[in-house]
């Protein structure tokens, strides 16, 4: 009774977190494209005359989704138009139920692991969940009756399957090097030492995985440099013919995965919720100092470590959508084709060679 | 027991999307009118039919997915199992990539992965049979 309290509890507070995230991310993207262009970016929406640097305009786009008319095309189908934004939406929060957020928190005789499920198969899981994405973009181009919403809609399904091997070959490497699909159980791995004094993350023992697999995710998430299927200054896109919530699941749907995709990244490749040489009791330096710490610090340091971490990569692809022009439809494919894969194979013969040797 | 808590996270994901919806149903205004509900493109008249042809470049783009993708979910397993299993299975995975490495050049040397390839052969062959149309 109390476990499935607990659950319920930390599933609500995750929920709550990922929607309020999203809103937040707006609003950073919005700001950062202003720093970027010499601009002051949104800051009029205000409550009772304080604006607070236009942290309400997120509340104020929320609000205008839900009264904007919900327009379906005559001639689409209506179904499947409805049906587009939901596969869009609900995949992407749904990948956050088996990452891992901090280690076991313990009150009492009670052990709370702080993270929704802890599936052995947690990568798998991603990917298909992962996979889910693409049919609510291909969907909503088919459904719109619409030129440029099927374009978006078939170059949509041409990258995200091509970048979705990417995805799958470059992580190959980091589950051979711990040898386990199970998120948990990579990230613990993650805190051994390497050479006595490294860290063991991912990006140290897999640096060519991390070039290899950063690059995908974001294709995968179509954001800019890879936003063809997007392409907000020639075809619109496949939500061309998208207005009201409908549209605005869309538009969370993008925040929310960026998001996710920054946890996973950190959770992966940077020692998830591992703070470097913080242990269940403490700090253990490798020169021999030692710092005890009580439990609630170490896991209070553990979940900030995660955040942190995460924060930073949604910080990062927001720059990267600041920053690049977008490709051409021949140069995305040739390097998913030839570029990344060939590397990715390559990498996984070689990180097999080197397991083989030590 | 362990994909519990997925189903109820599921369920909660699901009732989230399935309220905005509802919310946006009840409060948004709905007043159809002919333009409002002709096709959007850029303010223009639409023209012809939505249901354009498009590139078949994008099926061959399906069916070398299908076949990499199928390899991923072999190599998971055995990535999973590389260092109770050794050198033998490094071998035989060493084997298995290389022939697909082998499809994948070919793919390749035919040109099916680069996306601007003229449809008729390469461009000799066009420009010759232009010539020959002209003449």
């Amino acid at each position: 009774m109390l476990e499935t309290a607990i659950t319920l509890a930390k599933i609500w507070g995750v929920l709550i977190t990922l929607v309020g995230l999203a809103a937040i991310m707006t609003w950073v993207e919005r700001k950062q494209s202003a720093v970027m262009q010499d601009r002051l970016g949104a800051n009029r929406a205000d409550v009772f005359g304080i604006r607070l640097i236009g942290l309400f305009q997120p509340m104020a786009d929320g609000l205008k989704m839900f009264w904007k008319e919900d327009f379906i095309p005559p001639r689409g189908d209506k179904f499947l138009h409805t049906l587009a934004p939901i596969l869009a939406f609900f995949p992407a929060l749904v990948i956050f139920a088996v990452i891992p957020f901090g280690d076991v928190l313990r009150i009492g005789s009670l052990e709370i692991p702080l993270q929704i499920a802890d599936l052995n198969v947690g990568y798998l899981f991603i990917l298909a969940f992962g996979g889910l994405t693409i049919y609510g973009t291909v969907i909503a181009g088919w459904s719109s009756n619409n030129k440029f919403s099927l374009l978006g809609g078939l170059r949509a399904a041409a990258q995200m399957i091509s970048y979705e091997v990417c995805v799958g070959l470059s992580l190959v490497g980091l589950i051979m090097v711990f040898g386990t699909l199970e998120l948990d159980a990579i990230v613990r791995g993650q805190n051994e030492l390497l050479f006595g004094f490294l860290p063991k993350w991912g990006i140290f023992v897999q640096p060519l995985g991390f070039l290899l697999f950063f690059p995908a995710v974001i294709a995968e998430t179509k954001r800019v440099p890879f936003d063809l299927p997007e392409g907000e200054s020639e075809i619109i896109g496949y939500y061309t013919e998208y207005s009201g919530m409908r549209f605005g699941l869309f538009y969370f749907a993008e925040f929310i995965e960026i998001i996710v995709m920054a946890a996973l990244f950190g959770t992966l490749y940077f020692g998830g919720y591992n703070v470097p040489y913080l242990y269940a009791e403490g700090f253990r330096f490798p020169w021999g100092a030692e710092w005890n710490l009580p439990h609630l610090v170490v896991v209070f340091l553990q979940i900030g470590s995660f955040f942190i971490k995460m924060a930073f990569f949604c910080w990062l692809q927001v720059l990267i959508r600041w920053t690049l022009p977008r490709f051409r439809y021949d140069q995305l494919m040739k390097l998913c084709w030839t570029g990344i894969l060939p590397l990715a194979v390559l990498n996984i013969i070689l990180t097999g060679l080197v397991l083989m040797v030590v | 027991m362990d994909f519990a808590p997925i189903f109820i996270f599921i369920a909660a994901a699901a009732a989230t999307v399935f309220a905005a919806l509802l919310v946006n149903r009840l409060i948004a205004p709905h007043k159809p009118d002919p333009i409002k509900l002709t096709t959007y493109e850029c303010g223009e008249e639409p023209v012809g039919s939505p249901w354009i042809r498009f590139n078949t470049r994008f099926y061959v783009i399906a069916l070398i997915f299908l076949i990499f993708d199928v390899e991923v979910l072999f190599l998971f397993p055995w990535a999973v199992n590389l260092k109770s299993l050794g050198l033998f299975a490094w071998i035989d995975m060493a084997i298995f990539i290389t022939i697909l490495g082998v499809g994948l050049a070919y793919v390749w040397a035919k040109k099916d992965l680069e996306w601007i390839k003229p449809s008729m052969g390469d461009i000799e062959t066009i420009q010759r049979l232009e010539e020959q149309n002209n003449a």
